[in-house]
């Protein structure tokens, strides 16, 4: 069956300035400026975001789920890397 | 003709056009052609809809004989409807719905944009904000006019079909009567020869890129806006629109 949809892309949002930029979703696009307006319509509405930015999804290159072992399982024997060991500073709420 | 008299008529033209329009635009909810642009098209007709609403509250004010922005909406007939034809026309396919948008939203901006410096405080602030609203409008139906005209043969093909069998209900949205007249001379109103000069300009430059062939300016349907004299499309829109409030008169949700 061939594809007849529109290219994919993918949305990342800013909620205010200075923040991260997060991935909200995907959405299909004929082009760069009509995924930009899909995206301020389809994750936008409810007064998200203040920046877009949308990405073809071809352009990630994603980690492969059979690689998983060998990418992350070794930094779960390594927990001297969380900053648990320290003693919270009296005064201070989060660190 | 008392000023009065004419800028509830006027104020009646710009939120029945956007009223009639909204409606056609809401047609498209569960339809669009994808999940985005179903999205888009409702979100229009919801920013339409919310204007009609702000501009029959100011009719109803005007008009000052306790009528209500609903009343004005679920309770005329059609002869007291004074939107133009081109905004009642049925959807047709995407390409159809997409002209329409284009070519009523390059009105529509630079009406607001001028109806921003009116003297009339209220019809001024309903501009300020609509003309944000609007400005996304064009934008969108634009993108989607060069992209269809400059598409497949047959996106292309049909909407240039689209903008032929349109092109006759575009001359009364920039056709000046009494009512016109009245509130230009009193600083309220806009001077619509000076908005067909802006939407001659966008039009053009829209169609150049999307590869379309502007229609030949002929005969232009009219009377709507002027007298209520609709096509035979308006009076099957108020049946959906007003059985509800007709039916059941003090409902309330």
């Amino acid at each position: 069956m061939t594809d007849t949809q529109l290219p994919l892309w993918e949305v990342f949002i800013q909620s205010k300035t200075g923040l991260p930029y997060k991935h909200v979703g995907s959405l299909h696009a004929a082009d760069a400026e009509m995924a930009l307006e899909n995206a301020r319509d389809v994750y936008t509405r409810r007064s998200e975001g203040s920046s877009i930015w949308v990405v073809p999804s071809e352009c990630i290159t994603a980690s492969n789920p059979e690689d998983a072992e060998e990418f992350f399982e070794p930094s779960n024997a390594k927990i001297y890397r969380h900053p648990t060991f320290y003693v919270m500073p009296e005064g201070a709420k989060n660190i | 003709m008392t000023t009065q008299e004419a800028l509830f008529k006027y104020t009646l033209r710009i939120g029945d056009n956007d009223l009639i329009l909204g409606h056609r635009l809401a047609e498209w909810c569960s339809y669009g052609p994808t999940l985005e642009e179903d999205l888009a098209l409702t979100n229009i007709a919801l920013d339409l809809t919310g204007e009609a609403q702000a501009l029959l509250q100011y009719a109803a004010e005007v008009e000052g004989k306790g009528r209500s922005a609903d009343d004005l909406a679920y309770k005329r007939p059609e002869r007291q409807f004074y939107n133009s034809i081109i905004t009642e026309l049925p959807k047709g396919d995407f390409g159809y719905s997409i002209v329409r948008q284009f070519l009523f939203d390059a009105y529509e901006l630079p009406f607001f944009q001028m109806l921003t410096k009116s003297k009339d405080e209220t019809l001024s602030a309903i501009a300020h904000k609509a003309v944000k609203e609007v400005k996304y409008h064009l934008r969108h139906s634009a993108n989607w006019v060069i992209r269809l005209g400059d598409g497949t043969e047959e996106s292309h093909n049909r909407v240039q079909k689209s903008l032929n069998d349109l092109w006759e209900y575009t001359g009364e949205l920039f056709e000046m009567d009494e009512v016109d007249e009245t509130v230009l001379k009193e600083g309220i109103g806009v001077d619509l020869t000076l908005v067909k000069a802006e939407w001659d300009e966008t039009v053009n430059k829209v169609l150049a890129e999307a590869t379309l062939t502007r229609p030949e300016d002929g005969w232009m349907q009219t009377g709507a806006k002027r007298e209520g004299i609709h096509s035979e499309y308006l009076g099957y829109i108020l049946t959906d629109m007003q059985y509800l409030p007709r039916a059941y008169p003090d409902a309330q949700w």
